[in-house]
């Protein structure tokens, strides 16, 4: 018996749910890192943190209403970008106050929603899908959905990669330069809540900022240059998620048997300790200079 | 004198109800080095927000190059206040330096060779060879302005604006930039319009001051500008100009003691009896 045979549990490369968990995790991981690097760069965890919250609201409502997940994610995603761009979360920070009234109010809602949904018993197990993610439960059918998602949001990342990087060191100096600061930023928000809204249909509301987050923060430690950037979180991500599947998958044989452990939790495991061996390489190459 | 690169004519700008700016008219003529001088709340940075086209005027016009100014304009060069770059932004001084020639374009930046030239001809223009390649948030302060000057030169301004670039900068780093500054004015022909709260680093370069109080300005040359009568005119009371060893010292004469240039704290131990309420 060859190594591999351990290492990829039998029916691994036949599973069609792995097939479009693999597909759905790469294109997830690189929208992620593309935009993961801004959004630690502009100091908005908080916004991506928020938003993924959010989504909560849209994923439940879609559940009781038989929809997937995705469409309602990204529909309360984006209008709650709207809506903090129109309350100025980008121009003050210390505008929390009202991303956090915000915030509390979707939740309240999905709290009710969710409720809802277990009541009805449309919904089976909603509940944990929608706030921890099942990437194994993801149709084929939605592949296009979140490729063209994808797509979309890295291509604005990447036709608005200058002006963006000027506004995010200095908008007073980007301004001076003649660049509209706000509508990059309003820009920007929209591709970060299609980035959290793809990152929760992997991992769940709850933990999708840490997909969005913790690759893009491990690769900043990593390079002065935010192409660089771009590309290590991007790789950490895509590592991340392919190891989460296939240690979730291998799990099945694990103790509890027939019980396979959640992707979720590998993913934002495999996420964490990455950032943590970034901490300790920057630590040595700083030691050594 | 060739046609100004600067001209502010009768600028007045009110902000909530405050009129900020009052009756501002100066202009710079090409390769001038213009020191703008005021207290902090003077209105140095609103007339800077004004010039850049920030800052909507309420009254009066500002000139670039004879025409009104548009938004995008590469006349202009701009190194803001100084700011605290994040430590851990991950940009080279290099970087930053080349975004001051392209920031505007969309996409991916092509590492062409005359943008490569051009960058390194800017940190060689502004002796920051030796540090372009570390993250422009961990240099200190006057190395971070010296690449903002670069950032602010790649573009082929005629006209380059620092908003206080003294400021936070201890006295050799400061004295090193205003020499920069000096430089590029005279070796480059660019103007330099310089804000500052402090005279006496820059009075060995100034070509002309505009002083401002009180959202009011005074134009000229310094000899013109730092009089009793013209500085008390302004303030709207009695002014004293000290010379204590070649530097200047601004003192109010009665009543406020906010509005001290110089040597601020010397001037309130020395005279006492002169700062009353």
């Amino acid at each position: 018996m060859s190594l591999g045979f351990f290492v990829f549990a039998p029916g691994f490369w036949d599973n069609e749910a792995v097939h479009v968990a693999l597909a759905v995790g790469t294109a997830v991981a690189i929208v992620a890192g593309v935009v993961g690097v801004f959004t630690v760069m502009r100091g908005q965890s908080f916004a991506g943190e928020s938003l993924g919250d959010i989504g909560t609201t849209g994923g439940s409502a879609a559940a009781l209403v038989g929809a997937g997940p995705l469409a309602g994610f990204v529909a309360v995603d984006v209008l709650a970008a709207a809506a903090m761009e129109l309350v100025g979360v980008q121009r003050v920070r210390g505008r929390d106050l009202a991303t956090g009234i915000v915030l509390g109010a979707a939740i309240g809602l999905a709290a009710f929603f969710l409720y809802l949904d277990s009541t009805q018993g449309s919904g089976n197990g909603s509940t944990v899908t929608i706030l921890f993610g099942s990437i194994f439960a993801i149709s084929s059918a939605t592949i296009p959905a979140v490729v063209g998602l994808a797509a979309l949001a890295v291509t604005m990342i990447v036709v608005l990669y200058r002006p963006l990087l000027l506004a995010t060191v200095s908008p007073e100096m980007a301004a001076a330069r003649g660049i509209p600061v706000r509508l990059v930023g309003a820009l920007y928000l929209l591709a970060l809540a299609l980035a959290t809204a793809l990152a929760a249909i992997t991992i769940g509301t709850i933990l999708s900022t840490a997909l969005l987050i913790g690759p893009a923060a491990a690769a900043l430690r990593l390079t002065r240059r935010p192409l660089r950037a771009m590309l290590g979180a991007t790789a950490i991500g895509i590592g991340a998620v392919w190891l989460g599947i296939l240690l979730a998958y291998d799990s099945y044989h694990w103790p509890p048997h027939e019980h396979g452990w959640p992707v979720s939790f590998f993913v934002v495991a495999l996420v964490f300790l990455g950032y943590l061996a970034s901490g300790l390489v920057e630590w040595r190459r700083e030691r050594g200079a | 004198m060739n046609e100004a690169v600067l001209s502010v004519e009768g600028l007045g700008v009110r902000i909530a109800g405050r009129q900020v700016l009052d009756g501002i008219d100066f202009a710079i003529a090409p390769g001038q080095f213009t020191g703008l001088i005021g207290s902090n709340g003077a209105g140095k940075t609103t007339l800077f927000r004004a010039i850049l086209g920030l800052q909507p005027a309420t009254d009066g016009r500002i000139l670039v190059d004879g025409r009104p100014r548009t938004r995008r304009t590469d006349s202009i060069g701009y190194v803001p206040q100084k700011f605290l770059l994040d430590p851990d932004l991950p940009l080279r001084g290099r970087d930053l330096v080349g975004l001051g020639l392209d920031a505007r374009k969309l996409g991916f930046a092509v590492n062409r060779r005359r943008k490569r030239e051009l960058v390194e001809e800017m940190l060689a223009a502004v002796g920051a060879e030796a540090f372009a390649d570390t993250r422009v948030g961990r240099l200190s302060g006057g190395e971070q302005q010296r690449i903002l000057i670069a950032h602010a030169l790649i573009s082929g301004p005629r006209l380059l604006l620092a908003d206080e670039p003294l400021a936070n900068l201890d006295l050799r780093s400061a004295q090193e930039v205003v020499a920069l500054l000096a430089r590029v004015c005279r070796e480059r022909g660019v103007a330099v319009l310089i804000s500052a709260h402090e005279i006496n680093a820059l009075l060995p370069v100034m070509d002309r001051i505009v002083y401002l109080a009180h959202g009011r300005a005074a134009g000229g040359t310094s000899e013109e500008v730092i009089r009793p009568d013209v500085l008390s005119r302004l303030y709207g009371h009695h002014v004293d100009v000290i010379d204590v060893h070649g530097r200047v010292l601004i003192v109010a004469g009665a009543g406020d003691d906010e509005d001290l240039h110089g040597c601020e704290e010397t001037v309130e131990h020395a005279l006492p009896g002169e700062v009353a309420p």
